[in-house]
């Protein structure tokens, strides 16, 4: 039987940088665009022999923004993955889009290409937080990024929010929320803003703490989220994706449950049979090498068993529903309980830990401190 | 080498306040008196440990020798003893002024007189040594050597007028220096032909020679062969080599005899045997009585010492024994701490040197150190009749114990401009000062005079002395004795549990202030964590103050890395890095640096 595998497909151009953005992404010409997507081919196809023994039932298109590429850029890349790989009969094919990057054309494409899935990066619904973040579309352009998106079949779309903003306070918040709902999705998304390095809003924030939501408003903006999309249908099932019956995003998972993905195109990540492995970053090394996927790959890691079960536990415990003692059995031939007696027995006590006769996973309290939980389950 | 003219010996040593100059005028006498040229002098050749250069102190004695050709046209041989520079190591100093027959007097031409220079030159005087003084840094806009010199006739009462106005740094005027040496400085006494007496100022370990040690040859001589005794510690060895100091290096010679100056090695394998102020003397034809001024240094300050990592337990004792065959004032012996493990306690001059001791054991010996507060040594004085020496506070007899307690004091003197009076003997006041007096050295400047616990003086009062004063105060005290005092142990609890680690003996009457401060210090230096902490301070069974870190809200990773895992671990590992530097009491992990906490508490 052939293995279980998920692609994801990064595209590192995006119209504008964002202010808060780390992510490997940067504005690029329309011939550098044009280079990158014929390299991408052939990177794909350089995978012939090894997608043999797969078959793929969830392709993800991230970035940057994949839908700044031409539709025909889209199909192109679609096409050498169909020729490369096996793909199932009802697989997940999902694209990032920013609103405001697609029209109707490109999104009947999509769809005729077999793309079931969109992730719009709506970030905020107030046109004054999305000014703050440096995004390049309003709220209006969502909404009408979304009627279009409905009107070419797309029945599953997910919107991404930014919380804790500089000043943001629970009212602003729930408000927000209260505005999302008028538009009918079937999944969210929620990230907690975080500084990070090298963006602009490092620049002007780092230091400068207190500008941000202090972490009792945080942590009340991360409860009060849970509650409310529950509340309207939708169901916690990681620490910041929410979905409606049905609709958990398959991709997404398979990183949490540790199944094999390949990753595709500059600095994407992999896992393949606990093998971790990274693109290169570097543009001129990749298009040098996008035929030979060896020579591109960097950061390559084989997980032993013990980082095997530390990620077994730091990657499950990101869902809702946790980790399976009979699963952990199956795959390490060890108990969990043993393995991890004092962590788990220190966690439960602390009410940070949950657990069924089979299942152990975070309570709320224990979701607001994962890190700190997840550490302890590195060993020494 | 042909015999030694006795009368053309200078023995002498410069003693200044700490940046007034010493080591500079010490590097161009050796300079000018033609032992080392240009190229070959390494700024400062007297401060040999890198310690020594980084903190422009004198930490060990040194001791060099060259020759100066004087303007009579006699050649004359110089021994220049270098005297360690800080109060700490003022029974070495004593020593090392004890081996000399003068000294020069260094004065900051812009500073003018220091408190250190009075304690120094009061110092030199009290061993009869002829001072005379030299005006240094003249070069500086700010120099006000006419000033100065008044100052020098006033305050001290000797004879200034004819000071050599010198820079060392640019080497104007040394010359001056020199020859006033010739004509100030007495030749030695004795006579080769009594029983040796020779004065220990210094001992230093080699590693192929044992001990060598540094002497002062008051009578009598000594070569290879002799049978030597110390007098103090009764060590009898056979002398395998004498000789006197080159620049950096030890130059072997025939014999030493009465008024020279220089070194005798006999296979001695510790320092302990080779104490600073002993006699050495012939075994076979000794000396009626030893020198007089010997005393047993005792160590002053006290606290723990422990590995970070429990598992480089060994090495650290390693580390402390190697330190000690240099430093027979350095004490140490095995502790267990409840919060620390295994450790040792070691006991110091003071707190520079025991600051010195721990860079040396992180610097040289590549340790990282957990060091608990400092304390002194107090008297408990048990129901019983006992009297117990309390180095840990660990130790404290129970209260119904304790009949009374003493605590170490010292005599002050703090020198100031007038401006800082009231601001200096506020904080003598705050620190349980006794005042004693006050003289006007000018109309300008005045000398305090305080009685002060040592407690109160080991952690920052010299910080505080230079803040209160914006650096124009400065400080000396020497030992006075011990007094009854009112003294109670301050426990600290951190979530319920007593941390032993953190214990410190403190006046009964600062005890809420320091238990608040301590709590408040180390709610800032422990990291919130899973739950509410409270921090207490105690007294016996009662709690005088609290704090309390809050739990940690949140800590989540709510952001889309995408298949990233790798990046996502890195944070997770650096988290987990962070805890491993902590150590762990009960439930509750407390940072390395917090067991330091205590002292930090002062001046805002």
């Amino acid at each position: 039987m052939k293995k279980d595998l998920g692609l994801y497909i990064h595209i590192p151009f995006c119209v504008r940088k964002c202010a808060y953005c780390d992510f490997l992404s940067w504005k690029g010409s329309e011939e550098q665009r044009e280079e990158y997507v014929r390299a991408l081919e052939q990177e794909i196809l350089s995978y012939k022999e090894f997608g043999a023994d797969y078959q793929v039932s969830t392709v993800y298109f991230g970035g940057g923004t994949p839908s700044i590429l031409e539709g025909e850029q889209i199909e192109r890349i679609m096409e050498a993955i169909c020729r490369t790989f096996r793909i199932t009969g009802k697989p997940e094919i999902t694209l990032e889009m920013n609103p405001g990057t697609a029209l109707r054309e490109k999104l009947e494409l999509y769809k005729r290409l077999g793309i079931n899935r969109l992730s719009m990066g709506l970030q905020s619904v107030k046109n004054e937080n999305l000014k703050l973040l440096g995004r390049i579309h309003t709220y209006e352009d969502f909404l009408e990024s979304w009627r279009m998106a409905r009107e070419a079949g797309f029945d599953n779309i997910s919107g991404d929010l930014i919380s804790s903003l500089p000043g943001q306070t629970l009212e602003e918040w729930k408000e927000e929320l209260e505005i999302l709902m008028e538009t009918p999705l079937e999944h969210i998304s929620v990230y907690q803003l975080i500084l990070e390095k090298g963006t602009e809003f490092y620049e002007k924030y780092g230091g400068h703490e207190e500008l941000l939501p202090d972490e009792e408003t945080s942590a009340e903006i991360y409860l009060w989220t849970g509650k409310y999309l529950k509340s309207r249908g939708f169901e916690q099932y990681e620490i910041s994706n929410y979905a409606r019956e049905g609709r958990q995003s398959a991709h997404n998972l398979r990183y949490w449950e540790r199944k094999d993905y390949l990753g595709l195109g500059l600095g994407a990540a992999s896992m393949i049979r606990n093998m971790r492995m990274t693109n290169t970053r570097s543009w001129d090394k990749y298009m040098a090498y996008c035929r030979d996927p060896r020579k591109i790959r960097e950061e390559v890691e084989f997980l032993e068993e013990p980082r095997q079960m530390e990620e077994f536990m730091f990657l499950g415990l990101r869902k809702t529903r946790g980790v399976s003692r009979k699963e952990f059995y199956r795959i390490f031939g060890r108990e969990l309980d043993q393995v991890y007696e004092k962590t788990l027995r220190k966690y439960l006590d602390q009410g940070l830990l949950k657990e069924s006769r089979d299942r152990i996973w975070l309570s709320d309290q224990g979701i607001l401190v994962s890190n700190q939980v997840f550490a302890d389950f590195l060993f020494d | 080498m042909s015999a030694i003219d006795q009368s053309k010996i200078r023995n002498f040593c410069i003693i200044a306040h700490i940046d007034h100059g010493k080591s500079t005028l010490a590097d161009r006498i050796i300079e000018r008196t033609g032992l080392l040229t240009e190229r070959e002098m390494q700024s400062q050749v007297l401060d040999n440990m890198d310690l020594e250069r980084e903190r422009g102190i004198t930490i060990k004695s040194q001791a060099v020798r060259t020759v100066y050709k004087a303007k009579d046209g006699q050649e004359y041989i110089f021994n220049l003893i270098d005297t360690p520079g800080h109060v700490d190591f003022n029974y070495e100093v004593s020593r090392s002024l004890a081996a000399c027959d003068g000294a020069i007097l260094v004065v900051d031409a812009a500073q003018g007189i220091e408190a250190q220079t009075l304690a120094n030159v009061y110092l030199a005087l009290d061993h009869d040594l002829d001072v005379f003084p030299v005006i240094n840094k003249i070069d500086l806009p700010s120099a006000e050597p006419d000033r100065v010199i008044n100052e020098i006739e006033d305050v001290i009462g000797i004879e200034a007028q004819d000071a050599p106005q010198i820079s060392a740094k640019t080497g104007l005027n040394i010359d001056e220096v020199l020859e006033q040496i010739v004509k100030k400085v007495p030749a030695p006494g004795g006579s080769p032909e009594n029983p040796l007496q020779a004065l220990i100022f210094d001992s230093v370990y080699d590693s192929y020679r044992g001990v060598i040690v540094f002497c002062r040859i008051m009578e009598g001589r000594v070569k290879k062969g002799t049978k030597i005794r110390m007098m103090a510690t009764g060590a009898v060895e056979e002398v395998v080599e004498v000789g006197y100091f080159g620049a950096g290096q030890l130059i072997p010679c025939e014999e030493l005899s009465a008024g020279m100056v220089g070194y005798i090695t006999a296979s001695i394998k510790n320092v302990k045997d080779t104490r600073v102020g002993d006699t050495i003397t012939d075994q076979e034809n000794p000396c009626a009585q030893p020198l007089p001024g010997y005393k047993k240094v005792n160590p002053m300050v006290f606290c723990g010492v422990y590995p970070a990592d429990g598992a480089k337990y060994e090495d650290l004792r390693d580390a402390l024994e190697k330190l000690q065959l240099n430093d027979a004032s350095l004490f140490f012996e095995p502790e267990t701490s409840i919060a620390l493990g295994f450790g040792f306690r070691c006991g110091f001059l003071g707190l520079l040197h025991l600051e010195i001791i721990q860079e040396r054991l992180e610097r040289e010996y590549n340790l990282d150190l957990v060091t608990t507060a400092p304390g002194v040594v107090y008297k408990v004085h048990k129901t019983n009749g006992e009297v117990m020496d309390l180095t840990n506070p660990s130790n404290l007899p129970d209260p119904s114990e304790i009949d009374y307690m003493e605590e170490p004091m010292v005599k002050a003197e703090i020198m100031v401009t007038t401006d800082y009076i009231g601001p200096i003997m506020e904080l003598c006041q705050e620190r349980r000062g006794q005042y004693q007096g006050m003289e006007y050295m000018e109309t300008t400047r005045a000398l305090l005079h305080y009685h002060l616990p040592l407690n109160e003086i080991i952690y920052d009062f010299f910080d505080a002395l230079k803040s209160r004063s914006r650096g124009y105060a400065s400080f000396d005290y020497e030992m006075l004795g011990y007094e009854q005092s009112d003294l109670v142990k301050l426990d600290i609890l951190v979530n319920k549990e007593e941390v032993d680690a953190l214990s410190f003996i403190v006046f009964a009457g600062s005890a809420y202030d320091r238990g608040r401060k301590m709590c408040e210090k180390l709610k800032e230096e422990i990291p919130r964590q899973l739950f509410e902490i409270p921090i207490q301070a105690a007294v016996g069974s009662k709690i005088i103050a609290r704090e309390t870190v809050k739990a940690l809200r949140k800590d989540v990773l709510a952001k889309c890395y995408g298949g990233d895992i790798s990046r996502k671990r890195k944070l997770l590992e650096k988290q987990k890095e962070g805890k491993k530097r902590m150590r762990q009491i009960g439930n509750v992990e407390i940072p390395q640096k917090a067991f330091m906490s205590v002292l930090k508490l002062d001046d805002k």
